[in-house]
C-alpha cells in the first residue's frame, strides 16, 4: 500500500473523496466558451494563465493535433481550411438541413446523404459533436489547471431554443470530452441565476440573449425560489456573426469591381469578417472609424459610421424584437407585466441593441455582469446547487412542440411547446389498411402544420402488428421528455396484449458504434491532452522563474560576480528558446540549469537579507524560497 | 384512492408515483373550485422535493423514480391549473368523456353561436376587429367558468358537460384569434 504519494509539480493528484462534489458550469458558446465554478454561492470564472476567461470556440486541426482557442484563431489567416469556428450552429443538424446553408458557411461539408452533418477539415471528416468535444476538452483542461484537480462533472448550457437533436449532440460532446453532464440548463435561465433573481426578486423577467450565432428570449417567473420558464423562443441562426457578415458584405460591395471572375477566397472572407468584427466592437464606444479590408493583396480603408452600422444591422435587431413580442404573447402576458430584462451575450454591447431592448420593455436592462460571462456564472451556481444542494429550483418547459407525422404529411402534436418538463404523453393511432403488419412512426419537432416544415427527429418501424381489419389495432406511442429536454419515444400495440417497444434515438444523433469509436479515440486523445497540459504547466513555471530572476537582477545587479552575469544570461536565453519549443523535458532541464547558474547570486542575496535582518530588520521582510524562487515575494512590503 | 406517499416513511427514499389521481396528488378533494395560488404553492412545494435536480448525485434508480414523480406532478399541475382541463378531467373521473376525435356539437344553440363567431373572426381584417371578437369570447368564457362552478357544486353533470363543451370551443376560438391577430398586425 502506498503510504505517501508523490506528484510531479503541476501534475493532477488522483481524485479523492472530497472531489466527488466538484462540478463546473460551462457555457459552450458559438463564439466563445467559458468555464466557471461556484463555492458557497459565489461563482467565479476559471481563467487561463494569462487571465483570459473566454476561450474562443475555434478549433484548428494542426499536424500535431487539434488546437483550441486563441491559438486556433491565430491559424485562421495561414491555414483557414484547417480551422473551424461557429460549429455550434451545426449541432444536431442533419446533412439535409444544412444543404440550404451550403456556401454561406465558412467550412466545407461532406456531401454524403443522411445522418449527422460532417465537416471536411483538412484531410479529416468530422461531426460537430467531435469538434465541440475538442472545445469542451480545452475548457475542462483550463478548469483543471486552475483548480489543480480533475473535473469530471459539469452543468452545460444550451440555447433555450435548441431542439432535441441539438441537446443530445451537446450531451454527447461532453461525454466524448470526459464530462458527465449533470444537467443541460437553458442559457437565459443560467443568466437569471447569475443575477441572483431567484433570491431577491419576485415577478416576471425577460432574458434577452444575443450571442455570436444564436438569439434567445425567455420569459421567466420567479417566486419563492422557484424559477419557472413561462415561454421561450428565438432563432438558432441569428446573432452577432450576422452583423459581421452585413458589414463585410457592405465593404466587399465597395470593391466588387476588383474581384472580376475570380471567386473570393476563404482566407479573404475570414480576414474581412475579422475586420468587420473589430469595426463593430470599436463602434460600441466610437461614432465612426476607418477599417482595413485586404483583397487580392491590396489593403484599403473603409469608413463605417454608427448610422451606417445601425442601418446594416437593423433587420436582425427588428427580427429579435418581433420574436420577443411573440414569446411574451405565448406566455399570455402584456409587456407591462414584465418587471425587468436581463442582457446576455456579447452582441448586447452594441448600443442599438440596447436601445431597441429598452424601447420594447420601457425599462433599463440589467447589464452589470459581463454579458459574455454571465451564463457560465449561472451554470456554475446550478452545478453547485446540484452537487451541494440548494433552495432554488429550475422548472423548465419544452422549447418546441413534439409530434408525429399522420396521413397526408401533416403533424399531429403530441406535446405542445412550453409544457413543463419532465413530461410524458401518449397518443393512440390505428392502422388504415386491412392486415397492415407494420407502421412507420415519424417523430418531428416544430410548430408548423406540415411535416416538411418541421424538424425530423426520428423514424422507426413498429413491426409485428398482428393481422387485423383496418382501424382495429391500437398503437400507443409514448413520448417521454426528461428534465434536460431530451426525448425518448416508445410504441406498443395493445389489443392483442403483445407489447412491442422500440426505443428511438434521433436520426441526427450518433449511433452507438460511432459513439464507441469516438470514445476510444478520446482515450488516445486524453494522453496527448495530458501531455499538452503538462507542457503548458512547465511553460508557466518557466516563465515564473524568468520573471523572478528579472526582478532580482533589476534590484541587485551589483551583487553579480565577474562573468556570472554572462552565465546567467546564457542559461536564460536557453530557457527562453526551450519555452518556444514543445519539449517539456527540455524546458525542465533549462529551468534547472538557470537555477543552478543563478544559485550563487541567489545565495548572496539571501546572505545580505539575513545580515540586514540581524541589523534590526525582521527576517519576514525578506522571506523567499532559497531553493528556487529568486525574487522577493511580490506581496512583500520591503 | 389513497394518497401516494412520494417518499418511503421508513427509509426516506423516493417512491414510484403510483396511480393517484391529480387531485389526490396535490392534496385536494375532487372539486371544481380550486384556488390557483394554492395549487401552485403545493405544486412548487412537491417539485422542490421530487424534481430530478434534487437527485443529480443519487443512484440511477432514484433518478428514474424522481423523473416519474416530477412527470406526474407536472401533469397534475397542468390539469388542475387550467379551468377547462380541470372540468374535462372531473367529468372523466365521473365516466363522462368530452374530448376525443370525431366529436360533434349536438347543441344547436352552441353550433349557431360558434359559426357566427368564427365568421366574425374570419372577417376581422384589423387588430382592433380581432380584439373585439376576442373580447366577446373572453366575456363568454368567463360566464362559462362561473356556470361550471355552479354545475359542479350542484353535481349537475349534464349541465357541466354542456358548459365544458362550450368552454372548449371558446378557448379554441381565443387561441385561433391570437394567431389571427399576429397575421393581421
Amino acid at each position: 500500500m502506498t503510504l505517501l504519494q508523490l506528484h510531479e509539480p503541476g501534475e493532477t493528484p488522483l481524485p479523492h473523496e472530497g472531489d466527488q462534489e466538484l462540478a463546473v458550469g460551462i457555457d459552450l458558446g458559438t463564439t466563445n466558451s467559458v468555464v466557471a465554478m461556484s463555492t458557497s454561492g459565489k461563482p467565479e470564472v476559471l481563467r487561463d494563465a494569462e487571465g483570459r476567461g473566454l476561450v474562443p470556440s475555434v478549433v484548428a486541426y494542426a499536424s500535431e493535433g487539434p488546437v483550441v482557442g486563441v491559438e486556433a484563431q491565430a491559424r485562421l489567416v495561414d491555414a483557414p481550411d484547417s480551422v473551424v469556428s461557429s460549429v455550434k450552429r451545426l449541432m444536431g443538424r442533419g446533412a439535409a438541413d444544412v444543404k440550404a446553408l451550403a456556401g454561406t458557411l465558412p467550412y466545407k461539408l461532406d456531401a454524403a446523404e443522411g445522418g449527422m452533418v460532417r465537416l471536411l477539415v483538412g484531410d479529416k471528416r468530422l461531426t460537430p459533436v467531435e469538434i465541440s468535444a475538442e472545445i469542451l476538452r480545452a475548457v475542462k483542461a483550463q478548469a483543471e489547471h486552475h483548480l489543480g484537480r480533475e473535473v469530471t462533472r459539469a452543468v452545460v448550457t444550451v440555447p433555450a431554443y435548441f431542439d432535441d437533436a441539438a441537446r443530445l449532440a451537446t450531451k454527447d460532446a461532453a461525454k466524448l470530452a470526459g464530462l458527465e453532464v449533470l444537467r443541460l440548463v437553458n442559457e437565459p435561465t443560467a443568466a437569471a441565476l447569475a443575477y441572483g433573481l431567484d433570491k431577491e426578486a419576485e415577478g416576471v423577467y425577460a432574458v434577452y440573449d444575443l450571442g455570436g450565432g444564436t438569439f434567445d428570449i425567455s420569459i421567466l417567473r420567479l417566486e419563492k425560489g422557484v424559477f419557472q420558464v413561462l415561454s421561450t423562443g428565438g432563432d438558432a441562426a441569428l446573432g452577432g456573426d450576422d452583423f459581421d457578415h452585413a458589414i463585410a458584405e457592405h465593404w466587399l460591395a465597395d470593391r466588387q469591381g476588383e474581384l472580376g471572375r475570380e471567386p473570393i477566397t476563404a482566407g479573404e472572407v475570414k480576414q474581412t469578417l475579422k475586420s468587420a468584427r473589430a469595426a463593430k466592437e470599436a463602434l460600441t464606444t466610437r461614432a465612426a472609424g476607418d477599417f482595413p479590408v485586404m483583397l487580392r493583396g491590396k489593403t484599403t480603408l473603409h469608413r463605417l459610421t454608427r448610422e451606417t452600422l445601425d442601418t446594416l444591422i437593423r433587420p436582425w435587431i427588428d427580427k429579435t424584437i418581433r420574436i420577443a413580442r411573440q414569446v411574451i404573447d405565448d406566455a399570455r402576458l402584456d409587456l407591462a407585466e414584465i418587471k425587468g430584462v436581463v442582457l446576455v451575450g456579447g452582441s448586447t454591447r452594441v448600443p442599438q441593441v440596447r436601445h431597441a431592448v429598452e424601447g420594447l420593455f420601457g425599462t433599463k436592462p440589467l447589464a452589470d455582469i459581463d454579458p459574455d460571462e454571465v451564463v457560465a456564472l449561472g451554470a456554475a451556481l446550478q452545478a453547485e446547487a446540484l452537487t451541494v444542494g440548494s433552495d432554488t429550483l429550475l422548472l423548465d418547459v419544452l422549447p418546441l412542440s413534439l409530434g408525429l407525422e399522420t396521413m397526408g404529411g401533416l403533424t399531429e402534436k403530441v406535446i405542445d411547446r412550453n409544457t413543463p418538463i419532465p413530461v410524458a404523453k401518449a397518443q393512440e393511432f390505428t392502422t388504415y389498411q386491412d392486415g397492415q403488419g407494420a407502421m412507420l412512426i415519424h417523430v418531428v419537432q416544430g410548430e408548423r402544420e406540415a411535416v416538411a416544415d418541421c424538424r425530423s427527429l426520428a423514424r422507426f418501424v413498429l413491426a409485428g402488428i398482428p393481422p387485423m381489419v383496418a382501424g382495429a389495432a391500437r398503437i400507443r406511442v409514448t413520448f417521454q421528455v426528461d428534465a434536460d429536454g431530451l426525448l425518448t419515444v416508445s410504441a406498443s400495440e395493445k389489443t392483442t396484449g403483445v407489447e412491442q417497444r422500440v426505443e428511438v434515438k434521433p436520426s441526427y444523433g450518433l449511433s452507438e458504434d460511432e459513439m464507441a469509436r469516438m470514445l476510444e479515440e478520446s482515450m488516445i486523445h486524453a494522453r496527448t491532452d495530458m501531455e499538452r497540459r503538462l507542457l503548458v504547466e512547465n511553460r508557466v513555471e518557466a516563465r515564473r522563474v524568468l520573471l523572478a530572476l528579472e526582478a532580482a537582477l533589476a534590484a541587485d545587479a551589483g551583487l553579480l560576480d565577474a562573468g556570472e552575469g554572462d552565465r546567467i544570461e546564457e542559461a536564460r536565453r536557453r530557457l527562453g528558446a526551450a519555452i518556444e519549443g514543445e519539449d517539456r523535458d527540455l524546458i525542465k532541464a533549462a529551468v534547472e540549469r538557470l537555477e543552478e547558474a543563478a544559485r550563487p547570486f541567489a545565495e548572496r542575496r539571501m546572505d545580505r537579507a539575513i545580515r540586514a535582518g540581524l541589523a534590526g530588520h525582521s527576517i519576514d521582510e525578506f522571506k523567499g524560497d532559497p531553493g528556487g524562487c529568486l525574487a522577493p515575494d511580490p506581496e512583500d512590503k520591503s | 384512492m389513497p394518497a401516494a406517499e412520494p417518499f418511503c416513511p421508513t427509509c426516506k427514499a423516493v417512491q414510484p408515483p403510483g396511480q393517484a389521481d391529480h387531485f389526490v396528488r396535490l392534496g385536494f378533494d375532487r372539486i371544481y373550485d380550486l384556488d390557483p395560488k394554492t395549487v401552485e404553492t403545493r405544486y412548487f412545494e412537491l417539485q422542490r422535493r421530487l424534481h430530478p435536480d434534487r437527485f443529480a448525485m443519487k443512484s440511477p434508480k432514484e433518478r428514474a423514480l424522481s423523473q416519474a414523480q416530477a412527470t406526474s406532478l407536472n401533469e397534475a399541475y397542468e390539469t388542475l391549473m387550467d379551468p377547462l382541463a380541470r372540468a374535462v378531467y372531473l367529468l372523466r373521473l365521473s365516466g363522462i368523456e368530452t374530448g376525443g376525435d370525431g366529436r360533434t356539437i349536438d347543441d344547436p344553440a352552441l353550433l349557431m353561436e360558434a359559426m357566427e363567431m368564427r365568421e366574425a373572426l374570419a372577417e376581422a381584417q384589423a387588430p382592433a376587429a380581432v380584439d373585439a371578437v376576442v373580447g366577446r369570447a373572453r366575456a363568454e368564457a368567463e360566464t362559462c367558468r362561473a356556470r361550471l362552478s355552479r354545475d359542479f357544486a350542484a353535481a349537475d353533470l349534464a349541465a357541466a358537460k354542456k358548459d365544458t363543451l362550450r368552454l372548449t370551443y371558446l378557448d379554441k376560438l381565443i387561441e385561433d384569434a391570437r394567431a389571427r391577430r399576429l397575421n393581421v398586425a
